[in-house]
């Protein structure tokens, strides 16, 4: 358990990715089977741990301390499972040797078994058994609050940084791809990293698959390729799923690879095919059935529940737009052309019920500026641009260069005030590198700056020299981390804000809330007075829901 | 005699009223006995001071030639008489020079410890428990949460980090006066013989140290002519943890900052912090060496000071020992 709990503790106060990639490489590499595999199995949620409901551990603790103290504890440390940890030894000094301590796999076995009356003992004896912050770890897992800024994606990133450097380094995408086969403590998929053994093989097709990313279209991307190698196809403003069907078995994945099948019975209910179809995820109607695409927002209404209404179900009908087919039943057909797979993928949709699923069109062109007229006047709202493809390209998981593009629609931009900054972590910790930014409103008080979102990124280092300068400059108030700066019609900073969407929010105070903002220009050209208005925000938000 | 008639709170410190003298008072006085050197015990525009020679001497470095109209030197256990109240002062093991009080008249005796620990420690004598009618103890960390883990294996988390990120320069930060020192001295007695990089606010307290006999090894200013992030790759550099936000920190290459310190035990104080490296080293007791000094000593009352009395008071209501807090005010904890 101490290797585990070491690695939380500084997890969770390392901001930097590459800190966090290195510190679980470490782990992973230092640390033997089945304990790894079981604290990779929690890094990546997919423990199955018996839980303890935090009623019982207060209990546990006040059957060994006065209760007045453990209230003062834990007013001061405001967590539960770190009070505990914490206040465990009570007035004992912490004697626990790191060697003799359970380990994880000890532990995650041990709480397994246990059955119902033999909880209460075993969780006391193992608290007694751990140091504070072993103890802590212990009771993060069992409550099942396991926050630490770790994404499953992460532990797999750093999973292949363990294996390499050089020839037996496995990539990502490929641990990515047996994932979903595997189960706890994955020691097959830690003697194929360690070069022990041969790759884990998998049982079924109907598993998450990495998906194939694109590469935003930057200056010059275009000029040097030929027009005739590419397909387009409309980019959607929807969420990108897979769909998984095999042998019974029906799963829809979210593109990061968590299930969310549960969410979307109407759309895995119509699934009459098996193999793995990439696509995505939409509300309205499909193509075929005359109705029209619904916008990101309506959609968002079915997103990030675990169960769905009859109501919802009928209000907010989902569907996929078909782009690519991975799998044809269980023959992976991902090293086929593109143009192949598609033809294949017709066949497929032409076949599925026509209300829940359609096939994703092709936009035909002949000239990069032809496309480009096409994408700034899409025939769809929920349109957000133009894919392009390389039509000989095979679906290669991760974000390549070259056979993918997305070539959006500009993003959007206002000119905004900056109102407030507060300082960065890691490199940034003595820059103020996060700043809230304001526009000007008619309010009670007359026209005033109302702060409209929050950007910490676009700028370059040279910039940010420029803006932290400005903030210690220019401060007029502080609150805590924050400090708040000169805005005024005739002195200020404008900042010039990209975002890529816009909507109406009950959140926050000016009624709107932008998706992706970030600095796209200073502009100390222009003088506060002259930056937008909410007024130009709220016409955004009516144009996109026209 | 009431101990209250002995020593009681008033608005500029612990005041004897019969002997006219005040302990660590937070404004000028006309006679101040001081425990440490820390800021907020230790004060400057006193009219006569009465500590140990260490403090004495840091209080100088600190405040300059005229920190006090007169001051005179005590000697552990040297006795003095001020007015028919009979002080002492005994060790502290806090930082270099501190000091508990004996305060004793009529047979009654109030020992005020100021800050103190019971860990070791090679930069300052160990605490000496002193018998006494009443005990006032400090409280900086008097939470049943609290438990200050062995340094040494604090100390070991630092090399760790620099295995892991030997590219990383790693800031340690300490305050000034007896953490730093202590930090270093660590450092060494841990096997590293590096040369440690300091802040300039350390300097002449560092100095100081040596001075008295504590080796700190190869300590080299952190200053540079010209900006070069790759001088201090896989450095330690210990400095005042304010520094770390400031642009001082810019010469660092990626740096990674620690922080060495009680409070670190919690994790939310780190992360609020911007702490990558919590370092739970601490100069105060902990809360089992608070209960265990308490019994040791076994005084007929406990005074509370600084810190959380609350809870400490509690404890001694369980184990029926008359206890009260103090509500001091002016102790910001600059130690720890």
């Amino acid at each position: 358990m101490k290797p585990f709990a070491t690695l939380l503790d500084r997890l969770v106060l390392t901001p930097s990715r590459n800190g966090k990639l290195k510190l679980l490489a470490d782990y992973f590499r230092d640390t033997p089977d089945p304990d790894r595999g079981y604290g990779l199995a929690a890094l990546a949620g997919a423990l199955d741990l018996k839980s303890i409901k935090p009623a019982m551990l207060r209990e546990l603790v006040l059957e060994r301390m006065d209760p007045i103290l453990f209230q003062y504890s834990y007013d001061y440390v405001g967590d539960l499972a770190e009070t505990i940890s914490l206040v465990w030894d009570g007035g004992r000094k912490d004697m626990i040797d790191d060697d003799h301590q359970p380990r994880l796999g000890e532990v995650v076995t041990k709480m397994n078994s246990l059955g119902r009356l033999e909880v209460r003992s075993a969780v006391r004896d193992l608290l007694d058994r751990l140091d504070t912050s072993s103890r802590f770890a212990f009771l993060k897992l069992v409550t099942g609050a396991l926050r630490i800024g770790v994404s499953a994606r992460l532990a797999k990133q750093a999973l292949s940084d363990m294996s390499g450097p050089g020839e037996n380094r496995k990539d990502v995408t490929e641990i990515e791809t047996l994932w979903h086969g595997l189960t706890p403590p994955y020691e097959p998929l830690f003697a194929w990293l360690e070069g022990r053994a041969e790759k884990p093989v998998l049982a079924t097709p109907a598993i998450f698959h990495s998906v194939m990313l694109a590469n935003p279209v930057e200056e010059g991307d275009l000029e040097k390729l030929d027009p005739a190698d590419y397909a387009a196809e409309w980019k959607w403003d929807g969420i990108r799923v897979q769909m998984s069907s095999y042998g019974g078995t029906k799963k829809l994945y979210s593109r990061s690879g968590d299930d969310i099948t549960g969410a979307f019975p109407d759309i895995v209910e119509a699934i009459n095919f098996e193999g793995v179809i990439d696509g995505e995820l939409l509300v309205g109607g499909t193509a075929r059935s005359n109705n029209p695409t619904r916008t990101f927002s309506d959609l968002q209404q079915r997103l990030n529940r675990k169960t769905v209404t009859g109501r919802m179900l009928d209000d907010y009908p989902a569907f996929v737009r078909a782009y690519d087919l991975l799998f044809e039943r269980a023959r992976d057909i991902r090293a086929e052309t593109f143009f192949e797979r598609r033809k294949r993928l017709g066949d497929v949709i032409e076949h599925a019920p026509h209300d829940r699923f359609d096939l994703s069109q092709l936009v035909p062109f002949a000239t990069w500026d032809e496309l480009d007229r096409l994408r700034v006047a899409p025939p769809d709202p929920v349109i957000e641009g133009v894919m392009i493809k390389r039509k000989d390209s095979p679906y290669q998981a991760g974000r390549l260069k070259g056979p993918w593009f997305k070539w959006k629609r500009d993003p959007y931009n206002i000119d905004a005030v900056m109102l407030y900054a507060q300082r960065g972590h890691g490199k940034r910790s003595s820059y103020y590198s996060d700043f809230t930014f304001g526009v000007w409103a008619e309010t009670p008080d007359g026209e005033e700056l109302v702060p409209v979102g929050k950007a910490y990124f676009g700028f370059t280092d040279a910039e940010l020299e420029v803006l932290d300068k400005f903030v210690r400059d220019n401060t007029t108030d502080r609150f805590g981390p924050v400090r708040a700066v000169r805005a005024e019609p005739d002195f200020g900073f404008v900042l010039e804000v990209a975002f890529e969407g816009i909507n109406r929010s009950t959140r926050h105070k000016s009624g709107v809330a932008m998706r992706f903002p970030r600095i796209a220009r200073l502009r100390q050209d222009k003088l506060p007075r002259d930056a937008d208005r909410l007024s130009t925000l709220t016409a955004m938000v009516e144009a996109r829901e026209a | 005699m009431k101990p209250e008639a002995l020593l009681h709170p008033t608005p500029a410190g612990l005041f004897c009223p019969i002997g006219r003298f005040h302990v660590d008072p937070v404004r000028p006085v006309g006679r101040a006995l001081i425990t440490h050197g820390h800021s907020d015990h230790a004060r400057a525009g006193h009219e006569k001071v009465l500590a140990t020679r260490q403090t004495l001497d840091i209080m100088r470095l600190r405040y300059g030639e005229d920190f006090c109209g007169s001051e005179q030197a005590a000697a552990f256990g040297e006795e003095f008489d001020l007015d028919g109240v009979r002080v002492s002062f005994h060790p502290a093991g806090h930082v270099l020079g501190s000091a508990q009080i004996a305060i004793e008249k009529d047979g009654l005796r109030i020992v005020v410890s100021g800050d103190y620990k019971r860990g070791t420690d090679p930069t300052c004598a160990p605490f000496v428990p002193v018998a006494c009618d009443v005990f006032i103890t400090e409280a900086t960390f008097g939470l049943p949460v609290f438990h200050h883990p062995d340094p040494k294996a604090e100390i070991g988390k630092l090399f760790t980090s620099l295995e892991q990120f030997p590219e990383r320069s790693h800031l340690v930060g300490a305050y000034a006066l007896g953490k730093a020192q202590r930090v270093i001295r660590l450092i060494r007695d841990c096997g590293y013989s590096d040369p440690i990089y300091i802040h300039g606010a350390l300097a002449k307290l560092c100095d100081y140290y040596v001075g008295q006999g504590i080796d700190l090894g190869d300590i080299r200013p952190a200053t540079i002519e010209k900006s070069d992030p790759e001088a201090f790759k896989g450095a330690v550099i210990v400095g005042p943890p304010s520094a770390f936000q400031e642009r001082w920190a810019r010469r660092f290459n990626e740096p990674l900052v620690a922080f060495a310190s009680g409070w670190m035990m919690v994790r939310q104080r780190a992360k609020q912090g911007g702490v990558e490296l919590p370092l739970v080293i601490s100069d105060h007791c902990d809360w089992p060496e608070l209960l265990a000094t308490i019994e040791e000593i076994g005084p007929s009352e406990v005074w509370v000071t600084h810190g959380r009395e609350e809870a400490l008071v509690r404890w001694c209501e369980l184990k029926a020992i008359p206890a009260r807090p103090l509500h001091l005010v002016g102790y910001e904890d600059e130690g720890d």
